[in-house]
């Protein structure tokens, strides 16, 4: 395969351990170029681990992965040349300026002098940094410092835009900003962009979005078709004893439904016409029934059979007691 | 090397000293400290204390070893600043870019010698008090002397700083490797009348030839002074050979790291 042909990133049967714990097994997919690709999980799902393998910073244990056809196991420094990162810590120097930060950065891109100096500018003055660029960024708000960081990474023109967890530690209202500002950039420079994330939103407005659960990639594709496996409509039913009523909703409804703690969840075609045939086949045994479209929070409970804040609190849970 | 390469060692370094002029914690810290100790330890050591041999007193024999400690202070707390930078800062981008890995080692390590010979210049402006007879040729070669000092402990502190997690882990390599290299190097007390297990250690201790090629330098106008030393071309040249073996090992472990 030629190099510059093919996908903007081609993840090939990627396994990572750490130790004897497996945080990525066998993940297979492909991103192509010019998408806004999301890998939606809880926070232990192997994210980090598959944006770390990307972004050349970790060999992986087995497997291989391209960017734009250069190998991160063979290549990275060849796969480095093309990809921007934007960590989820912060990356930028408090102690440095924001312009200090980003003429740094250019350098070990191999940029340099005049040249170096006005494409930062530019960026800055475009993310609406222009009159702080001599401010030291410990100075600068979380959400600026965001943006500062994004600059940053923009900065030797990447084709492939790697983000981990953008959405992390910013008010609603900044991540929407942040979101509309990758779209503009995709628009404006063809950039591939990948982020990972544990908000729904957030994959919800991607192109494509994959949901990484446990390590495995358990299910990938745009996020209305994803929804669209669910079922047109979703149920959602509060029992005294759910667990007697499953079965008989199942017959009642002629689909699956799913215990997610403590709540019975069902998505099924035309379920607002199901809504008072179980009323009433089931007096006083329902609390609530609540009638809405499927999300990507559907998508992960029917393939994983959990909640994703349920799967993120179980995972801090068992950090905590490690 | 190519410009690239250079380019690359070039922002580090700067990087390097920027930060650490803006950390004025820091920069009190490395020059405080070994100040104090000196005036401390030389003055309370001095009246037992009698260099074999000599007229000269503890604080004058002790005023270059406490210019090797400044100079290992400062290469320990430039390394300290990677282990933290590697966790969560700048660092993790550089890696993450195509610039060769050898080109920011070489950076972190020019700028630690860097910072080290600015504090050992410093320093040398207390040679009268100490009673070393200062010429500006032996200022001068002192100065170089230390930049090699430098660039050697630095660069073998980034070898393991490298390697290491957290700044915890760092703390007992500096207190099991790099303080014990600097205490039996000649620079708080002579080889000659050590128990002889001491004194073959501190003859195999690379930095003792860097402390004899300092003493050297500082009594260039005063050769005898110097007199049971191992030789200044000798020094130099064992000093260079730890400095270079350092930096390779350092580099290495820097294209190793998975950030």
């Amino acid at each position: 395969m030629k190099p510059d042909a093919g996908p903007a990133l081609a993840v090939q049967g990627v396994t990572h351990r750490y130790g004897e714990r497996v945080a990525l097994r066998d993940a297979r997919f492909e991103v192509e170029r010019g998408e806004i690709f999301a890998l939606l999980g809880p926070n232990g799902g192997g994210k980090t681990t598959l944006f770390r393998i990307l972004a050349t910073l970790m060999r992986p244990s087995s497997g291989d992965a391209r960017v734009l056809g250069r190998s991160v196991r063979d290549a990275p420094r060849e796969a480095r040349r093309k990809i921007g990162v934007v960590f989820q810590q912060p990356g930028l120097d408090p102690k440095l300026t924001v312009l200090e930060n980003l003429i740094h950065h250019g350098r070990l891109h191999g940029m340099r002098g005049r040249r170096l100096r006005a494409a930062a500018s530019e960026l800055l003055v475009r993310f609406g940094l222009g009159d702080r660029e001599k401010e030291l960024v410990e100075t600068l708000s979380g959400g600026l410092q965001r943006r500062a960081e994004l600059a940053k990474a923009l900065l030797p023109r990447p084709e492939v835009l790697l983000l981990d967890e953008p959405g992390a530690g910013l008010d609603p209202g900044a991540r929407i900003d942040f979101r509309d500002e990758l779209r503009r950039l995709r628009e404006e420079t063809g950039a591939t962009v990948a982020l990972t994330t544990h908000f729904i939103e957030e994959a919800d407005r991607a192109d494509r979005a994959g949901v990484l659960h446990e390590g495995v990639l358990v299910a990938i594709g745009a996020p209305d078709a994803l929804k669209e496996e669910v079922g047109g409509e979703v149920l959602t039913i509060e029992a005294r004893d759910p667990e007697r009523l499953r079965p008989k909703l199942e017959e009642a409804l002629s689909c699956a439904v799913e215990s997610v703690g403590g709540v019975l969840r069902a998505g099924t075609r035309g379920a607002h016409a199901a809504i008072p045939k179980i009323a009433e086949a089931f007096p006083g045994e329902i609390q609530s029934i609540a009638l809405g479209k499927p999300t990507l929070e559907d998508v992960f409970i029917r393939k994983t059979g959990r909640r994703l804040l349920d799967a993120d609190a179980a995972l801090s849970g068992a950090e905590a007691k490690k | 090397m190519t410009s690239s390469f250079l380019l690359c060692a070039g922002t580090i370094w700067q990087r390097e000293i920027v930060r650490f002029l803006r950390q004025r914690s820091r920069v009190i810290g490395a020059l405080g400290q070994p100040v104090l100790f000196w005036l401390l330890l030389g003055s309370g050591f001095g009246r037992s204390f009698r260099y074999p041999g000599g007229g000269e007193g503890y604080l004058e024999y002790f005023y270059p070893g406490i210019i090797a400690m400044v100079v290992l202070f400062t290469a320990i707390f430039s390394t300290f600043a990677v282990v933290d930078d590697r966790k969560a800062h700048f660092l993790q981008g550089a890696l993450a870019a195509p610039a060769p890995r050898a080109a920011i080692a070489l950076g972190q390590t020019l700028g630690g010698a860097t910072l080290a010979l600015l504090q050992g210049v410093l320093l040398l402006a207390a040679a009268p008090l100490a009673g070393v007879p200062l010429t500006p040729a032996a200022a001068l070669a002192s100065a170089l002397v230390m930049g090699l000092i430098g660039f050697a402990l630095t660069a073998l502190g980034l070898a393991f700083a490298w390697r290491i997690e957290s700044t915890q882990g760092f703390h007992s390599i500096m207190n099991l490797l790099l303080i014990p290299l600097w205490l039996l190097s000649g620079a708080v007390f002579p080889a000659s009348g050590a128990h002889p297990l001491i004194g073959f250690v501190m003859r195999v201790n690379p930095l003792t030839y860097g402390v004899a090629a300092l003493r050297r330098a500082l009594y260039m106008g005063a050769p005898d002074a110097a007199a049971d030393l191992p030789e200044a071309g000798t020094s130099l040249l064992v000093m260079a050979a730890f400095g270079l073996a350092a930096f390779f090992l350092a580099a290495r472990t820097a294209e190793r790291s998975e950030g």
